[in-house]
């Protein structure tokens, strides 16, 4: 599944694993997508997906490992990183008192573009949304601003195009504009990173899938009930350590350390 | 891959956490047991003898030698926000988890001895002055510090996840620390403009070697608190990363 | 719908790797991110009103706590005043963050090309608009009520104005990063902040008091000196910390 890294991977990640707090929602990934390819990996809610597409655009940085996107470190290069990637997260971004001219406005500004008013209007003709460029974004159905942070990411040419759950709340003409702008992307060089919990409306456009559960990269989908079950429970409080060490501070504030089973 | 996530990760770049498995908890070193051992008895020592060696002052009887605590209490407060101003730095600087660490123990050490220094001039202000509180230039700029040790505690108490709460502590840590000597050069402004008498020098000469002798006993006082509650941090924070370890590998598929 | 893929321009290999800095850029970003602020808290101006309204009602209460007679309250005028600026600024400071957090905005803030001081900077002139607004009400206001003549030098009374109202705004803007994504939001921001602006209300109010009296022993200069060393080191250092402290 990982080879060895080359400088022309498009994103190489090396055993991420990331925690919030006490719980670990990646927990040793290692993955490599190439340049012009299509990479979808299928999770259900909490495998960790959307923590691992974060890692890879720079918004989060992971608690262990280390990855590289077209060879620039994701930490210590971020700044180029972030030149190269653009990142469509499940909420939609947009600030809600502004129009969606004016989001769109603010995003060229910041991407360093010139942000002149035909380009503006022309990404949100592409996504539909060409007559609501006076519309504030908080009177805009979800449907609406998701299409509305799509039209941000064609504000620019990302070499890797980083989707998380991108057919949400997208109807059927949502859908295909999200598996244009894929294809698109890919026709010209770059990489596609998408991950969503159902990949029936991607039209096939993957060209590798992969599945994430619990943290992990699985082979195959598992029929395993059991491990269903152990993978949908949370719990992660020092009484659910099954062969580690407990570990107790009692009342003397002193360490009593235990081997062998759970308590 | 059970076993791929408990190794160290071969990094290409520098990102994820380093230090964390360089932290241990070890046994009491020897330097700081005997310290723990030596101290209380220099501090008594130190106290005693000065406290009924002095003669009394002129003005203020044997009331003045509650300088011998009040003093190097407040010298030891601010000592300890220079040590958490330079563990800070060296968190933000290196993210060494230990910096950060060693900032929090020396802040509520900080703490403790701000407030002594507090509670104390205001017991030796009230047979002085009548008052139990005087807007003097020390007192009042022991007191704003006071405050920000308590925002900076504040602060890490609301914060959970581990990475931020060192982080923003260290912001704060370094911010305050700078602020400290102009908040100190404004309130003493403040009072001259208003006219207000000064402070009675507490420095009689027959004092000096008392004061610099507690000095010394409290700079072993913040040296050993410090210590201890810095390892008692590390030992929460390495229980707290095996803790994690283990959560990473169950259920981990090989 | 399946639009043609159209004939591309393709993306260069091998990826830049180099991204120079440019301030013309980065100018860009700041004023990007203050004309945001502006046009967001300008559609709502619900809480424009509402810190105003705070305002005048802090300086209602101080009188009512002072008492009538016009010798207490012109006395007290400077020092009122400064303290109404510093509880109801500190109102507004939440806000300018808020908004990044309603809908995942400050995720996709965090991931433009560019240096984190453009949005601190950013951040901190629409901060600055905001409090001289409601200062532009305050001032009058406080006059009225607290029997204070026109000052014959306005002029600096506006420069300590500016000053000290630079140094709060600048730490407010930094430490309202941290507080607006904390528990206890609202008790945490003034926890943290007021400590650190002892110096600003000591130099402001003394200058400003000093002012209305026409300023006879020359106590404002240095004063401003001090507001204006202030000004200076907490500028540099919120500047630099905003990095530390925006990471998500």
């Amino acid at each position: 599944m990982s080879r060895l890294p080359q400088l022309s991977d498009a994103l190489a990640l090396n055993d991420i694993a990331h925690r919030y707090g006490r719980r670990w929602a990646v927990r040793g990934v290692s993955l490599n997508v190439a340049r012009s390819e299509v990479l979808a990996i299928m999770g259900h809610n909490g495998s960790g997906k959307s923590t691992l597409l974060r890692v890879a655009a720079t918004a989060i940085r992971a608690t262990r490992g280390s990855g590289t996107v077209f060879g620039a470190d994701l930490v210590r290069d971020a700044q180029i990183v972030r030149s190269m990637v653009a990142l469509l997260s499940t909420e939609p971004g947009v600030y809600g008192d502004l129009t969606a001219l004016e989001n769109l406005r603010f995003a060229a500004r910041m991407l360093g573009t010139s942000g002149d008013a035909l380009e503006l209007q022309r990404a949100l003709d592409r996504v539909g949304l060409g007559r609501e460029g006076h519309e504030r974004a908080r009177n805009m159905s979800s449907g609406m601003q998701r299409r509305l942070s799509i039209a941000r990411l064609l504000l620019r040419e990302p070499y890797l195009l980083l989707l998380d759950e991108p057919y949400n709340s997208l109807d059927p003409e949502g859908a295909g504009l999200v598996n244009t702008l894929i294809r698109e992307t890919r026709a010209r060089g770059g990489s596609v990173l998408l991950v969503a919990h159902d990949l029936s409306r991607s039209e096939g456009l993957a060209d590798r899938t992969m599945e994430m559960r619990d943290g992990l990269l699985v082979e195959s989908p598992s029929a395993d009930g059991e491990r269903d079950a152990a993978a949908a429970s949370d719990t992660d409080d020092a009484s659910d350590l099954a062969n580690a060490d407990v570990v107790e501070i009692s009342a003397a504030r002193r360490l009593r350390v235990e081997r062998g089973g759970a308590r | 891959m059970a076993e791929s996530t408990l190794r160290r990760p071969a990094a290409i770049g520098t990102s994820g956490e380093r230090t964390s498995t360089r932290l241990e908890v070890t046994a009491t070193p020897g330097w700081l047991v005997a310290l723990t051992w030596l101290t209380p008895l220099v501090v008594v020592a130190s106290q005693a003898y000065f406290i009924l060696a002095s003669a009394p002052d002129r003005d203020m009887g044997h009331l003045q030698k509650i300088m011998y605590v009040h003093v190097p209490a407040a010298w030891s407060a601010f000592l300890a926000f220079l040590f958490v101003f330079i563990q800070s730095v060296r968190y933000l600087w290196r993210r060494e988890e230990r910096a950060d660490l060693m900032a929090a123990a020396g802040a509520e050490v900080g703490a403790v001895l701000t407030g002594l220094t507090l509670m104390l001039g205001s017991i030796w202000g009230r047979p002085t002055w009548g008052v139990w509180w005087t807007w003097d230039a020390r007192l009042t700029s022991t007191a704003v510090l006071f405050l920000v040790y308590v925002g900076y505690l504040a602060l890490r108490g609301l914060t959970d996840d581990p990475e931020r709460r060192a982080r923003w502590s260290a912001a704060v840590g370094i911010l305050g620390a700078l602020n400290v000597p102009i908040v100190y050069m404004s309130v003493k402004w403040w009072r001259t403009l208003h006219q207000m008498q000064s402070t009675p020098s507490t420095v009689d000469p027959t004092y000096a070697w008392g004061l610099r002798a507690n000095a010394i006993a409290f700079v072993l006082v913040l040296v050993v608190f410090i210590s201890h509650r810095y390892r008692a941090l590390l030992a929460e924070y390495v229980m707290e990363r095996r803790m994690d370890e283990a959560a990473l590998s169950r259920r981990a598929r090989a | 719908m399946t639009a043609p893929v159209a004939a591309l321009r393709p993306l260069p290999t091998p990826a830049p790797m180099t991204l120079g800095p440019s301030l013309r850029a980065d100018l860009q970003r700041v004023t990007a991110v203050a004309w945001k602020d502006l046009t967001a808290e300008r559609r709502t101006k619900a809480n424009f009103n509402a810190v105003v309204a705070m305002a005048g009602l802090i300086l209602l209460f101080f009188g009512f706590a002072l008492g009538p007679d016009a010798e207490g309250l012109r006395n007290a005028a400077s020092g009122v005043l400064w303290l109404t600026i510093l509880f109801s600024g500190v109102l507004a400071f939440n806000r300018s963050y808020q908004l990044e957090l309603e809908a995942g905005a400050l995720e996709q803030l965090l991931l433009y090309p560019g240096e984190r001081w453009t949005i601190y900077v950013g951040k901190l002139l629409a901060n600055l608009a905001f409090v001289f607004l409601v200062e532009v009400v305050t001032l009058p206001l406080t006059g009225v009520l607290y029997h204070v003549a026109f000052p014959e030098r306005w002029a600096t009374v506006l420069l300590v104005l500016v000053l000290g109202t630079t140094g709060f705004v600048s730490l407010g803007t930094l430490y309202a990063a941290m507080a607006s994504r904390s528990r206890s939001r609202e008790v945490l921001l003034p926890l943290l902040l007021f400590p650190m602006l002892v110096p600003v209300l000591i130099a402001a109010s003394g200058a400003t008091a000093s002012l209305l009296v026409g300023d006879v022993m020359g106590d404002s200069r240095a004063w401003i000196r001090l507001l204006a060393a202030f000004d200076a080191i907490f500028l540099v250092a919120s500047t630099w910390a905003f990095q530390f402290v925006i990471e998500g």
